[in-house]
């Protein structure tokens, strides 16, 4: 069994090239029908714990079905194999370049490389700006995180920090109008008007 | 020593506040990897290809060649461990409480936040890998650029195949 579970979640991790979305399914069908290790309804709650705690999805994946199937161990082992194809490709790729740096073909490809990479990542830009950019405050948002980060240089995770702050915020704003009787914590909430306002700052 | 503790440190960032995928990720690696290597756009711009074309997840990959190329191999899993290591911890945590997890208002709200967030993060990315290119643009690299965002936006064609091709593209023509 913890065999398999390493073996499981290496496959995953090799298979993971350019962007963890696409292995989604294919983990799926793996995990609920081939395997039978979790039921539909835990795959979701896998995927959104994976997606909706912070950290690299593949992991968060590997960490909880282990847990499920083995406790701490399986899910150590789920985690180690999950990271060992990375590990060992990388340190790889890397020997492998610094025996040919002098070459300019590889040169070449790496520049090549380098600039569908740059495509890739502003066409994803766009495409999850499509889907997640629904109203004025999120183009707001999504814009002042660019310039704090890529013009002034600020630390990312600040922007994050008060995107939750921010979206903490009208949740329960939202819910206070549509429901009277909606209990609120009042420190919790004078705490995120005061994050609200640190970002404020930096957001003109 | 003194650098391991380092290196997991910086990257514990990524597995603490890392939302939304590798892309998203890329600003906070940028910044973590600074001071271990990676100083400017265009050394970040080879980081990144390096991770995409590589089997993994991109923070994963990412991780372990910061470390690696700061202290070898027990630079390489210092960064990783930083990487995982939070996850583990914050995974296990909510296992036991998935569905007031998934019901929590501020769990909720906090991922509707974090949505906008993530696209201006993918947008920094963007503009931080043209920078590093900017330098060397030539009509061979912009018709890559131009080509590869109408092969994948409009045509789907699979980016993998679209990175194997500049590969042989440049190696052929940017020289």
């Amino acid at each position: 069994m913890y065999l398999e579970l390493f073996v499981t979640f290496f496959k995953l991790g090799l298979f993971t090239i350019g962007g963890g979305m696409a292995m989604i399914p294919l983990l799926k069908d793996e995990m609920v029908n081939k395997k039978k290790w979790l039921t539909d309804e835990e795959m979701l709650d896998c995927l959104s714990i994976s997606q909706g705690l912070p950290g690299v999805i593949a992991v968060n994946m590997a960490t909880y079905i282990g847990y499920r199937k083995k406790g701490p161990l399986g899910s150590l082992i789920a985690t180690v194999g999950v990271i060992t194809p990375s590990f060992i490709a990388i340190i790889l790729v890397i020997e492998v370049l610094e025996q040919v740096s002098g070459s300019p073909y590889v040169k070449g490809a790496i520049a090549g490389i380098k600039i569908v990479a740059t495509a890739l990542i502003l066409l994803a830009t766009y495409q999850v700006g499509r889907h997640a950019l629904k109203n004025a405050l999120h183009y707001i948002m999504a814009i002042a995180t660019f310039v704090a980060v890529s013009v002034l240089s600020l630390n990312a995770v600040y922007a994050i920090l008060a995107g939750c702050a921010i979206g903490i915020a009208i949740k329960f704003i939202n819910n206070r109008k549509s429901a009277e009787d909606q209990e609120i914590i009042g420190s919790e909430k004078s705490k995120e008007i005061n994050e609200m306002e640190d970002e404020n700052e930096y957001m003109d | 020593m003194n650098i391991w503790i380092d290196l997991f440190l910086a990257f514990s960032k990524i597995g603490i506040f890392g939302f939304g995928g590798g892309l998203a990720m890329l600003p906070i690696i940028f910044q973590a990897a600074k001071g271990f290597g990676i100083e400017d756009p265009h050394e970040f711009g080879n980081l990144v290809a390096i991770s995409q074309v590589t089997p993994g997840p991109l923070a994963i990959n990412a991780a372990t060649y910061v470390g690696y190329y700061s202290d070898s191999f027990g630079g390489a899993f210092a960064a990783t461990l930083g990487v995982a290591l939070p996850s583990f911890v914050m995974v296990v945590a909510v296992s036991y409480f998935v569905e007031k997890f998934k019901q929590s208002k501020i769990v909720q709200g906090a991922l509707s936040g974090v949505r906008p967030v993530t696209v201006g993060l993918v947008a920094s990315a963007g503009y931080f890998m043209l920078s590093g290119i900017l330098g060397d643009l030539n009509v061979v690299s912009v018709g890559i650029l131009i080509g590869t965002i109408l092969l994948a936006g409009k045509w789907k064609i699979n980016p993998f195949l679209l990175i194997i091709a500049a590969g042989v593209i440049g190696a052929v023509l940017i020289r």
